[in-house]
């Protein structure tokens, strides 16, 4: 039993960063229809611009801040600069993946070539743990899920209770539509990346002060989860994309414990697997709109 | 339901259809003889020209190209995107390697077991793709790229894991009196010659208007007497299957496989050969192909970290100038420059009388745009 508690307290710390980086992803592709293969990489540039402000002196509050507005303008010049130019996703898919894709070779390699390919040691904010009796829990792991949960607060107001929430949700389901009521979609379309790739920022550095050290492989296999994590709760659904995260850390994290043959190596395949069956079974996912095809 | 093919796949696809242009036109029919045996003679005399080493990289070449056309059947000509051939490239590797390094099989015979193989596997990845499309398709395939290598090192005791497996070496027979570079390269010439003619056949028929039509309104082609699930299935086994053998061949090439090697960037790498050259195009492939190995090569090479930035942006800033890659940029500016030639030579009633082949071949170009 108490097994089964430090499992599922670790299957919800992991499961936490995969919500924040499925978040993301969730962001962009309300606003624009899009899955974002280089959201893993964009907040990979994110984390180490942190641990570059860190390193320059600055507390860590304060870095991840100020590496949150930074990616926010990142993002939205990304969208105007890269991704308006070759056009929507419904009239041209493959451009569009072949240019996240490019995103995704560039970043990479950029973090390569600006802070190289050693590891870097992330600091760790919080090493204690907290005694609940039955379990422990680290600091670290109700600090992130903690994050969490004010961030889908915050993503929850700001969408709902907003007039640039509104304007938001309008462009995401009609943008022609938008347009004609005197929305400017183009700025609705930069502040989604730009949203996105804050909220990046912050599940990147999250992630990165649970790890020992940071390196510019870290985003590849934390994508595939977000994406599992994603396409489990619903490509459309923030509150989804949260549920979803932490079903897949758990999930994963008990699968690797109890089936054996499943270990450390397949972890990843089980998530495949998941992403693979809920496609099959709920293509909308568990909170998802199902979406009508009109001829 | 015999005559009616898809409408839709004949007139947006001029160019497919039974070019009888071609021979209703002399100098066209030798301006292609000509192009042919030329392009053939070249190809034929560089293995005698470029040392090993560079013929080792004509091989690769060679390799990705079949992959990428077997891709481009799925991607390029059915629309359904897919992120993960490398997983099929590796299956092809791996049958390859543990054939002839464990059981002595000779490296002809793999060939068509690593066919058969990726084909199945195929099948058995395009029967959940029939209801996942666009985007969640590109998902689905990026996370099989992703597990493949997984895959392979869990059960490293048949395959080597991340140490991988030497294969003993595909030789030149005495007989041929060539290097070993030089008869590989001649070996997988051929079968890119055959994958190719093969492909544009397929493409020419009336199963290649099928897969258009299924890519440009599933739900009109569907009405048309397309069966979609049945077409799109099969045309993903058959991707499957090129690339399987392609992976197969590759192990003729360079006799070391390990997971490494099949993971997510070899998968990316094919999609980006594909949609480089030209995606719907017969050759834009092997340009693809190409650009992806010898790219890095001609990249400036004093920052070695900076070569990976640049392609990405390289790859970036060709989707915004032709989206349609290489061959369809090229279609485009011949199309540009006839327009002008015809507009300046002031002889318009000419250019609209000829319904023939030079208005009919407008080419893949426009059909991307």
């Amino acid at each position: 039993m108490e097994l089964f508690l430090d499992r599922l307290v670790i299957g919800l710390g992991q499961g936490a960063i995969y919500a924040l980086l499925a978040l993301a992803l969730v962001l962009i592709y309300r606003s624009t229809g899009l899955l974002n293969f280089a959201q893993g990489e964009m907040a990979l540039f994110s984390t180490y611009m942190t641990w570059q402000l860190i390193e320059w002196g600055l507390p860590l509050v304060v870095a991840v801040i100020v590496s949150m507005i930074l990616s926010f303008i990142g993002g939205a010049f990304i969208e105007r600069a890269i991704i308006r130019p070759v056009g929507d996703v419904e009239h041209n898919p493959l451009s569009i993946v072949i240019v996240t894709i490019g995103l995704f070779l560039a970043f990479n390699a950029l973090v390569g070539w600006v802070w190289g390919t050693d590891g870097r040691i992330f600091p760790k904010a919080l090493t204690t743990t907290l005694n609940l009796g039955v379990t422990t829990v680290s600091w670290q792991t109700v600090v992130t899920l903690g994050v969490l949960v004010a961030e889908l607060v915050v993503l929850y107001l700001v969408f709902q209770k907003t007039k640039l929430g509104l304007a938001l949700r309008a462009v995401a389901s009609n943008s022609e539509s938008s347009r004609l009521v005197g929305i400017r979609v183009g700025r609705m379309l930069m502040f989604g990346w730009g949203l996105a790739a804050t909220v990046g920022a912050l599940g990147g550095s999250l992630y990165a002060s649970t790890l020992t050290t940071l390196d510019p492989s870290l985003m590849a296999v934390l994508l595939i989860y977000a994406f599992a994590a994603a396409t489990l709760g619903g490509f459309d659904s923030p509150v989804g994309a949260v549920v979803g995260g932490l079903i897949v850390g758990v999930v994963t994290v008990m699968a690797e414990g109890y089936i054996s043959w499943i270990g450390g190596d397949l972890k990843l395949a089980f998530a495949f697997f998941l992403i693979l069956v809920v496609l099959m079974v709920r293509p909308q996912g568990l909170f998802g709109k199902e979406q009508v095809k009109r001829v | 339901m015999t005559a009616t093919s898809p409408s839709s796949g004949t007139t947006r696809r001029a160019s497919v259809a039974p070019p009888s242009g071609v021979f209703s036109n002399p100098r066209r029919l030798v301006v292609r003889v000509v192009a042919t045996v030329v392009i053939g003679a070249i190809l034929i005399y560089l293995p005698q020209y470029y040392p090993a080493f560079r013929v080792g990289q004509f091989n690769t070449v060679i390799c990705f190209a079949i992959a990428a056309l077997g891709l481009n059947l799925l991607t390029g000509y059915n629309g359904q995107i897919s992120v993960g051939h490398g997983a099929f490239f590796g299956v092809g590797a791996y049958t390859t390697a543990i054939l002839v390094a464990d059981h002595g099989w000779p490296h002809f015979a793999t060939l068509a077991a690593a066919g058969v193989i990726a084909f199945v596997l195929g099948v058995l990845v395009g029967i959940p793709a029939l209801r996942i499309r666009g985007l969640y398709l590109a998902l689905v395939t990026l996370a099989l790229a992703t597990v493949f290598p997984q895959i392979i090192k869990r059960f490293s005791d048949v395959t080597g894991g991340a140490q991988g497996m030497r294969v003993p070496k595909f030789r030149a027979p005495d007989w041929t009196g060539l290097k070993d570079d030089q008869w590989k390269y001649y070996v997988l010439l051929t079968c890119a010659v055959v994958a190719f003619v093969l492909v544009r056949n397929v493409v020419r028929s009336r199963v290649g208007r099928a897969l258009i039509a299924t890519r440009d309104n599933e739900t009109a082609a569907a009405v048309l007497g397309v069966n979609l699930a049945f077409y799109k299935v099969v045309t993903f086994g058959l991707s499957a299957m090129l690339a399987g053998m392609a992976g197969s061949l590759s192990v003729f090439n360079d006799p070391f496989v390990n997971a490494d090697k099949y993971g997510i960037n070899l998968s990316i790498f094919l999609l980006v050969a594909v949609v480089v050259g030209g995606a719907a195009t017969i050759f834009g492939p092997a340009f693809g192909a190409f650009f992806i190995v010898f790219l890095p090569d001609w990249l400036p090479k004093s920052y070695p970290q900076l070569s990976p930035v640049l392609f990405g942006a390289a790859l970036i800033l060709l989707m915004m100038v032709a989206p349609g890659g290489f061959l369809g940029g090229v279609h485009q500016l011949t199309a540009w420059a006839k327009r002008r030639l015809r507009s300046s030579s002031g002889d318009p009633p000419a250019a609209a009388a000829s319904p023939g082949p030079t208005s009919g071949t407008t080419g893949p170009g426009d059909e991307l745009a």
